[in-house]
C-alpha cells in the first residue's frame, strides 16, 4: 500500500463488481485516491480499466460495492447523482464535444443548466476555463474547426469549468495524432500542478512515469499490482506487470 | 378537351374551391401538430428504461403503420357509431392521424435520436445534466437536425393525405371539387383542385430538395 492512507481518500471505491452479460468485467476492485493524488491506471485492453473509471462517476453502475467521492456515497439511492457528478469531471477518449455548439458553448452549457449561472456569468467562467487550456482565442470555433488536441483541451475546459474535486480521464490521448498528444498532456500536467485529484486511464507511459504518484496495473478485471511509477516500471513484483510494461515500451 | 378545362365552370366553382383550400390548410394545421406531438411522445417513450413500455411503443407504431389510414378513418367514422360513439369527420381525422402519422413521425424522430452517438449523452450526464436536460439540450437538437429532411417529407405526405377527409364529409379541397363536379357534370373543378394542391405544395418540395442536398454531402 501507499503512504496516502493517512489522509481520508477523496475517491474511495471498494469491492466493485461489474458484469456485462456473461462477462465478469470487474472482479472486486478497490481503488482509493487521496486528495491531490494523480493515479494512472494501465493494463491491456479488456482489463476493465475504463469500466472501473466509469464506475467512479456511475456512468456504469457497479453490480455491487461502494463508491464514495468527496464524502458522497454515489450508490446511495438518496444521493442526487447529477449533483455529485458536478464534483467529478470526466474526459473521454473521443472528446464527445457537442458538434452544434462553439467551444465556449460547450464549456458554458453545464455552467448554465447545471450550476445555474446566468449566461453572462457562464461566459466569463467559460472564457477563463478556455484560457486555462490555452484556447481563449478559439472560443467561437466549432469542434470540427479545431484539431483533435484542441478539441480534447476544450473537453478538459468543459469539465474543469464546473470546478470539480476530481477529474477522470479515459484514454485522453489515444485518438490523437502523435504530434498533438503533448499539448493535452501539458494541460493535464498543469492541472496536476494546481493540485487537482486525477485518475487517468492511459497508455502514455512517459506521462505516467513523470507525473503519476501511483501507477495501478489492471488485468482481467482485477488490480494486479500498484505502486510508485519507478517501482512499476523499474522492478515490478508480478511477472504479468513486467510483461505488460515491457510490451508497451517495446 | 374543353370539358376537361372549362374556365367558366372553374370560375363559377372558385368560391367553393377556395373555401376547400382554406379547410385543407386548417385541417393540416390540426393534424400535423397532432401527429408531431404523438411522434415526440412515442419517441421519448421508446427511450424508457422499462422493457414493457419500449415493447408497447414498438407494437403500437408497427400496428398503426401497417393499418391503411383510409381504412382507419372509415372504421372510426362508420364503425364507431355502432358502438354508440358518433364522432364528426374532423374528430375522426384528428384521431386517425394522431394514430397513423404519429407512428411515422415517431419512427423518424427515434431514428434521429439513435443516430446521435452515445458519447454525447455520456458527456452531458458526466457534467451533471439530468436525463431530460440531456435529451432536450443535447440529443434532440442534434437528432432533429439530422432528420429534418425526413420530417419535412413526412409532413408533405400528411398534408396530401388530408384529402382523405373528403371521404368523411369534411369540406376540404377535394371534397369541394367533387361537389362542384357533381353539380356541374364537369371534371374541370377536379382539375383545378389538382393544380391548387400542386401549387400550394410546390414551394415545400423545393425547400425539401434544398434540405436534402445540404444534408447529403456531410453524411
Amino acid at each position: 500500500m501507499t503512504t496516502t492512507t493517512r489522509v481520508a481518500p477523496l475517491i474511495d471505491a471498494r469491492g466493485l463488481h461489474k458484469h456485462f452479460g456473461p462477462l465478469h468485467v470487474l472482479k472486486g476492485v478497490d481503488l482509493m485516491v487521496a486528495p491531490r493524488e494523480l493515479v494512472v491506471v494501465i493494463g491491456p485492453s479488456g482489463s476493465g480499466k475504463s469500466t472501473l473509471l466509469r464506475c467512479l462517476n456511475l456512468l456504469e453502475t457497479p453490480d455491487s460495492g461502494s463508491v464514495v467521492v468527496d464524502g458522497i456515497d454515489l450508490m446511495d439511492p438518496r444521493t442526487d447523482i447529477n449533483l455529485a457528478r458536478q464534483r467529478i469531471g470526466m474526459v473521454f477518449q473521443s472528446f464527445n464535444l457537442y458538434p452544434t455548439m462553439s467551444a465556449l458553448g460547450n464549456v458554458t452549457l453545464a455552467l448554465r443548466h447545471v450550476a445555474g449561472k446566468s449566461a453572462a456569468e457562464a461566459d466569463v467562467l467559460g472564457m477563463a476555463a478556455l484560457a486555462r487550456v490555452g484556447l481563449a482565442d478559439r472560443a467561437g470555433h466549432r469542434p470540427h474547426q479545431l484539431s483533435g488536441g484542441q478539441q480534447q483541451r476544450v473537453a478538459i475546459a468543459r469539465a474543469v469549468a464546473l470546478e470539480p474535486r476530481a477529474m477522470l480521464f479515459d484514454e485522453p490521448t489515444s485518438s490523437l495524432d502523435p504530434e498533438l498528444v503533448g499539448s493535452v498532456l501539458a494541460v493535464m500536467r498543469e492541472l496536476r500542478a494546481d493540485g487537482m485529484t486525477m485518475v487517468v486511464v492511459s497508455h502514455e507511459m512517459g506521462f505516467a512515469r513523470a507525473a503519476a504518484d501511483r501507477v495501478v496495473f489492471m488485468e482481467d478485471g482485477a488490480i494486479v499490482e500498484q505502486g510508485p511509477p519507478d517501482a512499476i516500471f523499474g522492478d515490478a513484483t508480478h511477472s504479468r506487470t513486467r510483461a505488460f510494461v515491457g510490451q508497451i515500451r517495446a | 378537351m374543353s370539358d376537361f378545362f372549362d374556365a367558366g365552370i372553374i370560375l363559377a366553382a372558385w368560391p367553393m374551391l377556395w373555401r376547400g383550400l382554406l379547410t385543407t390548410l386548417a385541417l393540416s394545421a390540426l393534424v400535423v401538430p397532432l401527429g408531431l406531438a404523438a411522434g415526440f411522445g412515442l419517441a421519448l417513450l421508446s427511450t424508457s428504461r422499462s422493457r414493457a413500455v419500449r415493447w408497447g411503443v414498438i407494437g403500437w407504431t408497427d400496428l398503426f403503420r401497417a393499418f391503411p389510414p383510409l381504412v382507419l378513418l372509415i372504421l372510426l367514422y362508420g364503425g364507431l357509431p355502432f358502438a354508440g360513439l358518433e364522432l364528426g369527420g374532423v374528430a375522426c381525422m384528428a384521431i386517425a392521424f394522431f394514430l397513423n402519422t404519429g407512428s411515422y413521425y415517431s419512427e423518424v424522430i427515434r431514428a434521429g435520436m439513435e443516430s446521435v452517438p452515445p458519447g454525447q449523452s455520456e458527456a452531458a450526464r458526466s457534467l451533471g445534466l439530468g436525463t431530460w436536460q440531456t435529451l432536450r439540450t443535447i440529443v434532440l437538437p442534434q437528432a432533429l437536425r439530422r432528420v429534418l429532411p425526413d420530417l419535412v417529407s413526412n409532413t408533405l405526405e400528411v398534408v396530401k393525405l388530408t384529402s382523405l377527409a373528403s371521404v368523411v364529409a369534411v369540406p376540404e379541397l377535394l371534397y369541394q371539387a367533387r361537389q362542384a363536379q357533381s353539380l356541374t357534370y364537369n371534371p374541370s373543378p377536379i382539375f383545378a383542385a389538382a393544380v391548387l394542391y400542386a401549387v400550394a405544395l410546390w414551394p415545400f418540395v423545393k425547400i425539401l430538395r434544398r434540405l436534402e442536398q445540404r444534408a447529403a454531402p456531410s453524411r
